[in-house]
């Protein structure tokens, strides 16, 4: 039996549900609380047999429109490279400061998105960061945390 | 009013507000222009921008971005068929042919007078509308409140699921199980925190927008870039012709332009409705009306046919303000994100905003205007050289979305926390697009989330738990009797759809 992707997603959603209705049940509240009207967990119950139920018709019912996505057609290669990019950036960002990580994160992405024009890539990315952060930092007044350019003195 | 309107006019005329207006619509039109990138993204992008300013300022800036970027969207549907917002799918049925025929210039004219036109008359609607709901609403007690709230995401499932009811609750229930992560508004109690510090807050709005609308568009606009159909068609940008339009079109306009207006403005302010519908029903409208020789004329270029959705687009935005100012509910999810942004500024817009911040209230609502002869007088002649935009390449485009999007966020909070949970979302937000759940009725329900809890609590404390609210006050019952309508007749339709 295939089962569509849109019913396998209502059906991941039901699982969601299920399990915050769980936690809802478990929301420790204060014991005055308890048997009062409404208390911290009563909305996220109601919410978790809404989600419950409509997951549930969304699986049981037939469906009328079909959305078909041909796979072929998806860039799983290049949507990879810029999650995995993304994840890399926003591990170091910290680390090594925001005007390095989010330059060498754009010459990357440019890269692994096809593009070899050097110049242009570079242009577009230690400048441009530079010429943005200036823009916050030095004319908007936005602070903007970069250890890194704090100790080698060009932030202040 | 009138005091009002001076009130609103100075702060809007002041020199900051005015260069703000001037480059958020200029901003507004190059974002808008982009395929797959609207209104929402555009002023989510803005959203980080507008940390270091004064409300006023801030909101002027996104008004102008709004219009901007319908106005944006306008063009890459007569340009290039490729409709940068849903607003904007009609204008491409009688602007993309005019394009063809060699008066791409006279169409982006007829839109860009259309849009002025429309946004005008709309204006004045709001001006006299706001005030007097403001008052009316004054009345409305937390049953009539949590009634209107179902009514508003039920009626914005309704309306952006294209027939998959289902979907679009599922995505409402979504949100509203995102907005109670982090602490209890009254007893302070975490939830669904699971012992994670960086939750305790909750999760930022800023954080949901950017990682369901800017940074999955941008991922989705990479996941289907080997997609035959979605491919970026070319077309001359060199050759967009004259932009004058002559006395026969004129004439043609401005019998289109105050009935698309009204209608647009009517449906703008029903919750959940917005430009895409009041676009679509003004184009149908208009066939109507036209003579038979006009009718034959729809889908080739007639300037009836473009003239009234783009009248009705950008009256509905003015429309979708209505609800936002004067009750504090969004209609929309672009005015759900204008209701996070102001809410970021510390205000609560409702009834009250009136009253307590006239000069945001006065001002928001003139620097729509201001936006709208902005529009007029910067885009028009610039339209030639602002149309170069459409041919910047994906792969500078897509990473410096995600560049913005993930400033945003850093900007905010300073921890990789965020960055990395907006990164899971926008991952989520991405299959879910490709499978056709809509994401405004997630935005939705995550901006009213909050409000929805607190006046279900105060409903029930009141009634003492009896669900009696729901059907004691007549206001209370007519919003739920409607809501069950549009449930009700989107049931009919399905299985009138089967048979």
């Amino acid at each position: 039996m295939r089962i569509s992707p849109t019913k396998f997603i209502s059906l991941l959603f039901l699982v969601l549900s299920v399990f915050y209705l769980y936690t809802a049940y478990n929301i420790q509240v204060f014991a005055f609380d308890e048997n009062a009207p409404f208390n911290a967990r009563t909305f996220p119950i109601y919410l978790g047999w809404a989600g419950i139920i409509l997951s549930s018709l969304k699986i049981i019912l037939p469906e009328k429109i079909t959305t078909e996505v041909n796979h072929k057609h998806l860039d799983y290669k290049s949507i990879i490279y810029l999650i995995i990019i993304s994840l890399i950036y926003a591990a170091v960002i910290l680390k090594i400061g925001y005007f390095i990580s989010t330059s060498l994160f754009l010459f990357a992405s440019y890269y692994f998105l096809g593009e070899r024009r050097w110049g242009l890539m570079f242009i577009l990315s230690f400048p441009f960061v530079a010429a943005f952060m200036y823009l916050l930092h030095g004319l908007l007044n936005i602070y903007l945390r970069d250890p890194f350019l704090k100790y080698i003195g060009v932030m202040g | 009013m009138i005091e009002g309107i001076l009130i609103g006019l100075s702060t809007a005329l002041s020199l900051t507000n005015i260069l703000m207006v001037m480059v958020g619509c200029f901003a507004g039109t190059i974002i808008g222009m982009l395929p797959g990138l609207g209104p929402m993204t555009a002023i989510a992008l803005m959203i980080p921008i507008t940390y270091g300013f004064d409300p006023s300022t801030g909101l002027i800036l996104m008004a102008g971005v709004y219009y901007g970027a319908v106005f944006g969207g306008s063009t890459s549907s007569i340009l290039l068929n490729a409709p940068g917002i849903p607003g904007t799918v009609a204008t491409a049925f009688d602007g993309y042919p005019m394009a063809q025929q060699g008066k791409a210039g006279k169409a982006l004219a007829i839109a860009a007078y259309s849009s002025f036109a429309g946004g005008t008359i709309s204006a004045i609607f709001l001006l006299v509308a706001a005030p007097s709901l403001s008052k009316v609403s004054l009345a409305f007690r937390s049953p009539d409140y949590f009634a209107l709230m179902i009514l508003g995401l039920t009626a914005i499932s309704a309306f952006s699921s294209k027939g998959q009811f289902l979907k679009a609750m599922m995505m409402v229930v979504l949100g509203l199980m995102l907005a109670t992560v982090g602490q209890d508004s009254l007893s302070d109690i975490t939830r669904f925190t699971f012992n994670n510090m960086n939750l305790t807050d909750g999760i930022s709005f800023v954080l949901i927008v950017m990682a369901t609308f800017a940074m999955s568009e941008a991922l989705t606009i990479i996941f289907r870039g080997k997609d035959p159909n979605r491919a970026a068609k070319q077309i001359s940008l060199t050759e967009l012709g004259s932009i004058k339009v002559n006395k026969e079109e004129t004439i043609k306009m401005a019998k289109t332009i105050p009935r698309s207006s009204i209608l647009g403005f009517l449906i703008g302010v029903l919750p959940g409705a917005g430009a895409t519908i009041a676009s679509f029903l003004a184009y149908g409208m208009e066939r109507n009306y036209v003579n038979e020789e006009e009718k034959q004329k729809f889908g080739k270029g007639s300037v009836h046919g473009l003239s009234a959705p783009e009248t009705a687009n950008n009256a509905a935005c003015s429309g979708s303000f209505v609800p936002l100012l004067t009750l504090g509910i969004p209609g929309s999810g672009t005015t759900a994100v204008m209701l996070g942004a102001l809410l970021g500024f510390g205000i609560q817009p409702g009834p009250r905003l009136y009253q307590t911040n006239p000069e945001i209230f006065w001002s928001v609502i003139m620097s729509m205007y201001i936006g709208m002869v902005v529009l007029l007088i910067l885009n028009l002649p610039l339209i030639p050289y602002i149309a170069r935009i459409l041919a910047v390449p994906r792969n500078y485009l897509i990473p410096l979305i995600l560049f913005f999007s993930v400033t945003g966020i850093y900007l905010m909070s300073f921890n990789n926390f965020d960055i990395f949970l907006m990164i899971g979302i926008a991952v989520v937000a991405t299959f879910l697009r490709l499978y056709d759940f809509p994401m405004p009725p997630l935005i939705l329900a995550f901006v009213l989330g909050g409000l929805m809890e607190e006046t279900l609590r105060r409903s029930l404390l009141i009634s003492d738990g009896s669900p009696n609210f729901l059907w004691d006050r007549p206001i209370t019952l007519i919003i739920l009797l409607i809501t069950i309508t549009i449930v009700g007749w989107q049931i009919f339709s399905t299985f009138r759809k089967k048979n």
